[in-house]
């Protein structure tokens, strides 16, 4: 397998999850979005891990995983929060937080 | 010769302030003022030890210096800090730490009581500090920094009483008035620094400078010396800048005895005998001190003669013998100036102190209207009062008339005709008026108030014991100066000792001889003067018991109340400098550049920052996604210049 069309993979996912955080109005829906972009990184991580024979892009894909896992706990949280305190998850209806 | 004892005399003053500024309160009054008292005593023992070495040495060398340290060394430029003894600076030393140890002593009785005892005695240390200072110092930038020092006393102690309005006016006038002196003498000083300097003399060392004063032009001479006698004028109160010396009897009266009789007003005078040198280069500058010093000499007098407050009869009598001065040392006489200086601090410290104790005696009354019949009640203050009166108005014998006199015969000698009837008219009038204040206090029925007459009494023995010597020194003190005229009749040799010895300090002027008959007779006319001056103010207070106050505002209202009101001095500055600068504060500086420029720009850049974040406040929409696409964009711009470039 060539190390082009996984670097062209990433990219890709990339920016799917890109188009997914900016447009979807589901806030479930751009948090997977975010997740899709970590993901398109870490193959890259990886990608390059193996293409340069050393263990360090491994090393930050666990990392990412796990940081990863932990940001996802806390914003499932916040919109369990949000869905109790005003009844939807529509994100482009949140705009209380300015001024 | 190098003698390091020269700056402890400026060092007890310097500590005796220290000490009594900084825990005087704690010490109490008594510690107060011994440590007050013996640190001008000190400085007073130590400058009679010098003036006896100085004696011991031969006359055409005798100069002691003390170099302490080098003040300013910055490029070429190298001013020491150096003091310097020469005779012309004993005489001073001698007059001011000795008249200022005297009224010292005197302070502690006068100022019994005052709740700010221990800052009155800090103050005077202190202006006994800078006073030394300029007299001792041996270049003009360090005379300079006693000049101003004294000038920062000055403003201290007339407004002592500062809770009184009037006295922090008077503090405030007489810095401001000398202020402007000062600008005239800082010009001088630099034109002479820049003159020197361009002809490679980088020093402003009196003795460097009389040594090669001859390379500067004497066109450039004449204005330096017209512009230090600007700032002579403002610390000497001459015309035109005098107005602050009448209201700056405000203070204490051991305070206008001390400086705004005996020492620093004197200051002046001494200046421009320390700068005699330039001076004898420059006659049109000294013309000019000499005609400013008759028409003050002349004009203060006059005032003099109506006013009815006793110290300010004093205050413009200073003035008009400070005149004398003036001429005396404008007409080339600078011995003569100085020599006057000397009996003046003597005669003219005794007035004030004499009349502090007259007002001590009356519970603080000043008007000699509401005075009278006091000779029996406070006899000693009565008899040291008219030893003054007498020294004053140049009665043969008491030594204002040997030192007047001199001055006068130098004015006439010189060819100022003009000049010398001035000051023979002014000796007129002096008699006069000082009688006039002796007649009005001390004879006559009774005026006081019920009051005040329940409680007159002699001062304790700390006041009259001053009073006592300085009135010896009065009487005594003219015999140093007899003029050879009358050294003569006696078979005396050299009566002149005064002169002689402050010769080798003085450029000669081209001397002028005068028959022996004329001085005779110009000697004879100023004692018929004085004479005449008692016997006018006799025949008018105490023999015709006429009211010539009301009799003079019939006859004459229009010079009377010319008179009385000063000529409208104060009220002419108040309507041409004050107003217009009061205007100009209020409407240019405060409501135009305050209000507007300074108010403006702090305000303004206020409000440009608020409208800026009235309108950048739209951007933050709350809304996350165009955060996101904003963020989106901005990397995208980052990528696309590092990529592209």
């Amino acid at each position: 397998m060539s190390y082009q069309l996984l670097v062209i993979l990433s990219f890709v996912l990339f920016v799917i999850g890109m188009i997914g955080v900016a447009m979807r109005r589901n806030i479930i829906i751009v948090l997977i979005s975010l997740e899709l972009m970590l993901n398109a990184v870490n193959i890259l991580f990886v990608s390059a891990s193996k293409y340069m024979h050393t263990l360090d892009g491994q090393m930050f894909v666990i990392m990412v995983i796990t940081i990863a896992a932990a940001e996802t706990a806390i914003a499932l949280a916040l919109v369990v929060k949000v869905f109790k305190t005003v009844g939807m998850v529509k994100i482009d209806d949140l705009k209380k937080l300015k001024w | 010769m190098e003698l390091n004892i020269v700056r402890y005399i400026l060092i007890f003053p310097l500590l005796g302030f220290l000490v009594n500024g900084l825990v005087g309160k704690r010490l109490g009054n008594k510690a107060v003022g011994w440590i007050a008292n013996s640190a001008v005593f000190i400085s007073f023992a130590l400058v009679v030890y010098i003036f006896i070495q100085l004696l011991s040495m031969a006359p055409g060398s005798r100069l002691i210096t003390d170099t302490v340290y080098t003040w300013i060394n910055s490029g070429s430029l190298t001013i020491d800090f150096k003091l310097m003894i020469d005779p012309l600076t004993i005489v001073m030393l001698l007059v001011v730490t000795g008249v200022g140890f005297l009224i010292h002593i005197y302070s502690i009785g006068y100022m019994h009581g005052d709740r700010s005892y221990s800052r009155f005695f800090a103050y005077l240390n202190l202006f006994m500090f800078s006073m030394l200072l300029l007299v001792l110092s041996s270049n003009i930038v360090l005379m300079f920094v006693g000049w101003e020092g004294v000038g920062l006393c000055s403003y201290l102690l007339i407004g002592f009483w500062y809770e009184k309005d009037s006295a922090a006016n008077a503090g405030k006038k007489a810095f401001i008035t000398n202020r402007v002196g000062d600008y005239g003498f800082l010009l001088g000083l630099f034109l002479l620094a820049s003159a020197f300097a361009s002809k490679g003399i980088l020093t402003l060392d009196f003795t460097t400078m009389a040594a090669h004063i001859s390379l500067i032009s004497p066109q450039i001479l004449t204005i330096v010396g017209i512009l230090l006698f600007v700032g002579a004028t403002g610390k000497s109160a001459q015309l035109p800048l005098y107005v602050w010396l009448p209201d700056a009897m405000e203070g204490p009266t051991p305070v206008s005895a001390l400086i705004h009789a005996a020492t620093m007003v004197t200051a002046g005078v001494y200046m421009i005998a320390r700068m005699n040198f330039l001076y004898v280069l420059a006659p049109e500058a000294l013309e000019v001190v000499a005609i400013v010093g008759g028409l003050t000499a002349l004009y203060a007098a006059t005032i003099g003669l109506v006013q009815n407050d006793i110290k300010r009869v004093l205050a413009y009598s200073t003035i008009s013998q400070l005149g004398y001065m003036f001429v005396g040392v404008g007409v080339g006489a600078f011995s003569a100036g100085i020599f006057h200086l000397m009996t003046h601090a003597f005669f003219k410290a005794l007035l004030f102190l004499g009349a502090g104790s007259v007002i001590h005696a009356l519970s603080g009354e000043q008007d000699m209207r509401k005075m009278g019949g006091l000779k029996n009640k406070i006899p000693v203050t009565h008899a040291v009062f008219l030893a003054a009166a007498l020294a004053i108005s140049g009665i043969p014998g008491l030594s204002g008339f040997f030192s007047k006199d001199s001055i006068l015969a130098a004015a006439y000698a010189s060819g100022h005709t003009v000049i010398w009837l001035l000051g023979f008219i002014t000796a007129l009038l002096t008699a006069f008026y000082i009688f006039r204040l002796i007649y009005m206090t001390f004879y006559g029925e009774s005026r006081l108030d019920k009051h005040a007459a329940e409680h007159v009494h002699e001062s304790p023995k700390v006041m009259t014991v001053p009073l006592i010597i300085l009135a010896v020194l009065s009487v005594i003190g003219g015999y140093i100066g007899v003029p050879q005229l009358l050294g003569n009749l006696v078979g005396w040799h050299n009566s002149d000792i005064f002169v002689n010895f402050l010769a080798p300090v003085f450029r000669t002027m081209p001397k002028h001889e005068m028959p022996v008959s004329t001085e005779s007779w110009l000697m004879i006319g100023s004692i018929a003067m004085a004479i005449l001056g008692v016997f006018f103010a006799w025949y008018v207070y105490i023999k015709s018991k006429m009211r010539p106050a009301e009799h003079a505002a019939e006859s004459l209202p229009g010079v009377y109340r010319l008179l009385l009101n000063k000529y409208y001095v104060d009220e002419v500055y108040n309507a041409i400098i004050i107003k217009p600068l009061l205007w100009m504060s209020e409407n240019f500086l405060w409501k135009i550049f305050d209000v507007r420029v300074v108010d403006g720009t702090v305000n303004g850049s206020a409000q440009v920052t608020q409208w800026a974040s009235t309108k950048l406040r739209k951007i933050q929409t709350g809304d996350f996604q165009v955060y996101v696409m904003l963020f989106l964009i901005g990397v995208i711009s980052v990528l696309a210049y590092f990529v592209l470039r």
